[in-house]
């Protein structure tokens, strides 16, 4: 079963990266952006079948390896 | 005097750290990080480079490696632990000491030699050093230390801050600031002062010709507190 979970910088965070796309943006003529924040986006097949077991597992592998909890969150988003 | 470098796949700074630990009398080996088992020693370095190609976070696979278990298990025991830059990374991510090291503020690779202050000798490291200012190299990407306002509370309340960047004054300004780091931090200790990550490498100014020898003293008042 695939688990999609989304790892994304907490609120007081500096994200360079985020800004200087920002800026990218707007001399590209997007005028009206207020803030890019860039994340990772992990899709992940797991060998089980039942999706909340699934879930479970791709939670503990976000806590233990894939997000930094200190300046990170992260969030399941989707079951295929 | 024992020492241990951990080479991890990607490691680049892990023969000059060998090179530096020899030269001021320390019995070095090399150790591979699918090892599990560390041999007997007085120090554990972790060195910088590019451990597993930066890949996820900087030090995050690393972090999780075969070896890490025991040199975890052998800080927690009170042994001596220094990580340098990528080394440093591989720290925090372990949780070994606090906080996180994020991509520079203006996101350009840093290389050169800064000042860095030492600020509090009375741990194993800084010992018996008979000098405030050191100019060390830095190389990195992602030097950018950040922690969140309670832990930087703890951290100044355990006294666990181990150097400053600063001028060659001593003097402790955002203008002397080259990754973004708070308040300027360019190493920390953890509670207990036995392990110690930094961004800038000692083992880089340890020849008078080439480089300067700030990291000789480093290296010399180390070992002497080791004997």
């Amino acid at each position: 079963m695939k688990i999609s979970a989304i790892i994304t910088l907490k609120k007081d965070v500096l994200d360079p990266q985020g800004k200087v796309i920002h800026q990218t943006l707007d001399g590209m003529g997007f005028k009206n952006v207020e803030e890019v924040r860039q994340g990772k986006y992990f899709e992940i097949d797991v060998k089980e079948n039942d999706p909340n077991k699934a879930k479970k597992i791709v939670e503990e592998m976000c806590k233990k390896l894939l997000a930094n909890l200190v300046i990170e969150n992260y969030k399941i988003i989707g079951t295929q | 005097m024992k020492s241990v470098v951990i080479t991890f796949p990607g490691s680049n700074c892990d023969r000059d750290m060998d090179v530096a630990l020899k030269k001021f009398g320390f019995k070095n080996q090399m150790v591979w990080h699918n090892d599990y088992e560390l041999p007997k020693s007085d120090l554990v370095v972790l060195p910088g480079g590019f451990s597993y190609g930066d890949y996820l976070r900087c030090g995050s696979m690393a972090a999780k490696s075969k070896i890490m278990q025991s040199v975890i298990t052998f800080a927690k025991s009170g042994g001596l632990v220094m990580g340098i830059c990528n080394g440093f990374q591989i720290l925090v991510e372990t949780g070994l000491v606090p906080g996180v090291l994020l991509r520079n503020k203006y996101l350009e690779f840093i290389c050169k030699n800064v000042f860095v202050k030492i600020d509090n000798k009375n741990n194993p490291f800084f010992k018996n050093l008979d000098k405030e200012i050191f100019e060390f190299h830095i190389a990195h990407n992602e030097g950018n230390y950040f922690c969140t306002n309670d832990q930087l509370k703890e951290i100044k309340d355990n006294n666990q801050i181990a150097i400053y960047y600063c001028n060659d004054k001593g003097k402790i300004e955002e203008n002397f600031n080259p990754n973004g780091s708070v308040e300027n931090i360019a190493g920390i200790f953890n509670k207990e002062k036995n392990v110690l990550g930094m961004m800038p490498h000692p083992e880089r100014m340890i020849d008078r010709s080439l480089s300067g020898e700030d990291g000789s003293l480093f290296f010399k008042n180390l070992i002497n507190y080791i004997k």
